[in-house]
């Protein structure tokens, strides 16, 4: 007869031990309890519930389906009441079901901080998905949510509420956030990247009252601080949730004590999860209740296993926040530190050295070593010989290795890449020998990235490294079919590599081919332009055809030409000098652009020098209308002539032309300025957008009208027009070191987040030094082409002329 | 028969880069190679009829400028998925000087 076994909650803890007795072919007839009216889904995956990222549909691990098909009885929305250890009989709220074995997975429960008002409706913990239902109805924009506690969990709901448009106040008890997992410094960096994001943090505040009649209104702090509140939010920790275990007296310690084979005291009665204690131990991370849940399987099936808790790495669920830690990092007599601090990137790195071993490490910013580190501490490695360059992480051990893809390469078999489901490189590398060719493969087959996420580049680096050339991440493809780089890896490269031409690049990236492609090839040039605007000489044959010839190709080889009209105002002298020309050479067609000025279309390639000349000598220069570079300015009248107008939007419009035109950008870059909120110079769908007003100017930023069409957004509000320039060439030159070529500034805006380059523009000396550095670049970059290539003309006819050879 | 006729000095095309040559048959584009071999191809895409002088040169190779076909500059064969072909002519370095065999530009302007 099949053994009965009874399951009292359907948490990740359970439901990985329901799996493991399963796949082992473990034949029970399994009852499932659960308060919670649901079966198992990933709770680590709450956070981004919350923020909007996933919904609750994507992050269900066990549906209907999967109970139906193991002949799993789900008692869901029904809580235990009783066990009766005599009779063997679990009882809930509809009756009682006998058991041979029982596992008692009832987690934890939320601390509750014992102050008056804690009752109050509002007054949520943060602990499954009503919870979250319930902050994700009270953070409407303009909603203010106070957290309480400045933890993992208590960091996650308060981004998360701020995304979702909430003003979100943290009160954290502790000097610094995180404390359990960070340094001092690093909790400071995290702080002030959050209050970046518009998060208010309140350190060394302890709560005194929640405030509030029918519900919460306030959040009154010992130091009399009041914050005004429509939905408190208790994170300030767990505890195991025993009273069942307590009810039928079995020992229960913090959690309800258990053995290595997680049995309690009853033989009969095993236990995992948030609620054990283990070796006076509790736990709060998934990645030893994983491991809790292989070793109950294993003892249910009456083979050895035991279990032993292993150190963890935590990482924060929070978009575009990047820490890691692992291991112990306080101070304490004999240890020693390594740090590494840019405060230019918001990077910190400190390395905990205990004799010869590394014990702890503490990583913001930059957590692309974590693994390799993490692995460093398990392994208890003697570091003395590595202890020089340590803090530079795998890729610089051992000499000149700079493949991005090192890192992980230099990892050993067991070191772990998945840390919630505890799965080790050679176990993934052995999955996708198995066939596992996709991500998606390597989930079901290994688990790796399949809970909260955090290591699915590093998951997909295994597999680039596994399959080679075969493997593209779908996420960041290389560059082209001439690398495995991605354009990200390269720009990194070039730069910390000292890469100063394309032949290096080449040489020391590992291209595959010779002499690269049209893809690629334009793309390197525009990079060490970028970067190395004093060392490198622009390679014109590498440009395409319309940059190397200063004008737009056209479908029949002609080409077109069209002279700079700074924000859109000519005058008769030059509308007469295009005029003349357009005759000259007979221009097919003549026509005013978008942009505000004059093309000229269907010029042959031979007649561009001269045309060229003769506009020159007309004071017009090319308006590299080509060109991934600055297009146009476009303006209105402004205060001139119009009378709506607020400021000189034309005359603001053709400084800042004058001060952009040349510089060689990732791809086109098109402005506004407007001279009013009615925005007659369509300010608002640009790259980046001035609106004058009363008292300053509105620069908005990652518009488009093209294949896409967007609004711009709000960077930033100045009162001056000398504001305006430096805030725009500063937020171009940022523009201009970090985006992959070809993306538009708002694909790049999407992907490095507006709030981050507004940190930049914002802070007075990153933006003076990006607005230095595009200046430097202008003083190279800032000719009129036309000029240098019309003083050779004969370079633009044919060479020989054969007919006339035959003709003889 | 094969006439090889003195076109340009090497120096005068660019590295990974092409000049044109006229001729009855149309416009030939003489390539250079970053290693200073020497091409020469109609040049006219058999696609939309691309000015393949235009392209970039990469390897032996050139992509045209209009719609990124890349042709083998050895063979004149369209790569990967593309069909198609540009003819070549034959081409020769001596002493600096680029040589262009012309015999069937002749043969066709003697007719």
């Amino acid at each position: 007869m099949k053994q009965k076994l009874v399951v009292v909650g359907a948490g990740m803890a359970s439901g990985r031990m329901l799996e493991a007795v399963f796949e082992a072919g473990g034949n029970f007839d399994v009852t499932l309890f659960n308060a919670e009216p649901r079966g198992n889904y990933n709770r680590l995956m709450l956070s981004p519930v919350l923020s909007g990222e996933k919904t609750y549909d994507q992050i269900v691990t066990h549906d209907a389906d999967w109970y139906q098909a193991h002949g799993v009885d789900c008692r869901f929305g029904e809580p235990v009441v009783k066990i009766d250890r005599a009779n063997r009989i679990v009882t809930s709220n509809t009756g009682g079901v006998p058991y041979d074995a029982l596992v008692i997975a009832t987690g934890s429960a939320p601390f509750i901080v014992p102050v008056p008002g804690k009752d109050l409706p509002g007054v949520v913990a943060y602990r499954d998905l009503e919870d979250t239902n319930a902050m994700i109805a009270a953070s409407r924009p303009g909603a203010r949510a106070v957290v309480i506690g400045g933890g993992l969990l208590g960091l996650e709901a308060a981004a998360g509420m701020a995304a979702r448009g909430a003003e979100v106040t943290v009160i954290h008890l502790m000097g610094h956030l995180m404390e359990r997992q960070l340094d001092p410094a690093a909790g400071y960096l995290l702080q002030k990247d959050l209050e970046r994001r518009g998060i208010r943090i309140h350190c060394k505040g302890a709560t005194k009252a929640i405030l509030g009649t029918d519900r919460v209104e306030a959040v009154l702090l010992e130091d009399g601080t009041v914050y005004p509140a429509d939905l408190v939010c208790m994170a300030v920790g767990i505890r195991p949730e025993v009273r069942l275990a307590n009810d039928a007296h079995l020992d229960v310690g913090r959690g309800i004590t258990v053995d290595d084979q997680m049995r309690t005291s009853d033989p009969a009665i095993f236990a995992l999860g948030e609620c054990v204690e283990h070796d006076k131990q509790v736990f709060g991370l998934v990645a030893p209740l994983y491991d809790q849940a292989k070793v109950l399987a294993a003892t249910l099936l009456g083979q050895q296993a035991a279990f032993k808790p292993v150190q963890t790495a935590t990482k924060l669920k929070v978009t575009g926040v990047d820490l890691f830690s692992a291991g112990d990092f306080a101070d304490a007599p004999g240890r020693e530190d390594i740090v590494f601090r840019d405060p230019g990137r918001g990077v910190y790195k400190r390395l905990i050295l205990e004799g010869a071993h590394l014990i702890g490490a503490v990583m913001y910013g930059d957590t692309a070593d974590g693994a390799w580190f993490f692995d460093l501490i398990k392994q208890r490695r003697d570091v003395t010989d590595l202890r020089d360059t340590l803090i530079f992480g795998p890729a610089f051990q051992g000499g000149a290795q700079t493949d991005p893809l090192a890192a992980v390469a230099a990892l050993p078999p067991e070191a772990e890449i998945c840390g919630c489901n505890g799965v080790c490189k050679g176990k993934i590398v052995t999955a996708i020998g198995g066939g596992a060719t996709t991500l998606e493969l390597v989930r079901s087959t290994t688990k790796a990235s399949a809970s909260c996420g955090t290591c699915t580049g590093l998951v997909e680096q295994v597999m680039a490294l596994t399959l080679g050339d075969s493997f593209s991440a779908n996420a960041n493809p290389p560059m082209c079919k001439c690398t495995d780089h991605t354009h990200e890896d390269v720009r990194r490269l070039i730069k910390s590599m000292g890469l100063k031409s394309i032949p290096a690049v080449m040489q020391d990236l590992g291209w595959k081919t010779v002499g690269g492609c049209a893809s690629c090839r334009p793309a390197l040039n525009y990079y060490l332009i970028a970067d190395w605007p004093m060392d490198y000489t622009d390679d014109r044959q590498s440009r395409f055809v319309n940059e190397r010839n200063h004008g737009n190709i056209q479908k029949d080889g002609t080409y077109s030409v069209v002279p700079r009209m700074w924000g859109g105002v000519t005058t008769p002298a030059e509308l007469r000098a295009i005029a003349d020309a357009a005759d000259r050479y007979g221009v097919p067609m003549v026509k005013v652009t978008g942009g505000q000025r004059i093309d000229l279309l269907g010029v042959k390639k031979q007649d561009l020098p001269a045309i060229w000349s003769d506009l020159n000598a007309a004071g017009m220069v090319s308006g590299h209308a080509y060109a991934k570079g600055l297009r146009t300015v476009k303006t209105c009248v402004g205060t001139d002539f119009c009378r709506f107008g607020t400021q000189d939007s034309t005359g603001l419009g053709i400084q800042l032309e004058k001060l952009l035109w040349g510089s060689w950008t990732p791809a086109k870059v098109k402005l506004g300025v407007s001279g009013c909120p009615r925005n007659c110079a369509e300010a608002t769908c640009k790259d980046i957008g001035v609106v004058c007003v009363d008292s300053g100017y509105e620069i908005s930023v990652a518009g488009a009208a093209g294949m896409d069409v967007r609004e711009t957004e709000f960077l930033c509000k100045v009162t001056t027009e000398a504001e305006v320039m430096e805030v725009i060439a500063a937020f171009t030159q940022l523009y201009r070191e970090n985006a992959r070529y070809l993306h538009r500034i708002y694909k790049w805006v999407a992907k490095v987040g507006l709030d981050w380059c507004r940190a930049q523009v914002e802070d007075p000396a990153t933006r003076r030094a990006l607005y230095d550095r595009f200046m430097l670049s202008q003083s190279i970059y800032q000719t009129d082409p036309w000029a240098d290539l019309a003083a050779k003309p004969a370079d633009w006819a044919p060479i020989a002329d054969l007919t006339l050879r035959a003709a003889e | 028969m094969t006439a090889f006729i003195d076109i340009a000095a090497l120096e005068d095309i660019p590295r990974q880069g092409a000049r044109l040559v006229k001729t009855v048959l149309g416009c030939i584009a003489v390539f250079r190679t970053a290693d200073d071999q020497v091409f020469a191809l109609e040049d006219r895409c058999p696609h939309k009829g691309g000015p393949l002088s235009e392209g970039i040169v990469h390897g032996t190779s050139v992509t045209c400028p209009l719609h990124a076909w890349v042709f083998d500059m050895n063979t004149g064969q369209a790569q990967g998925a593309d069909d198609g072909a540009v003819q070549t002519f034959a081409v020769r370095l001596e002493a600096g000087r680029v040589l262009l065999d012309a015999t069937r530009l002749a043969r066709r302007s003697a007719a």
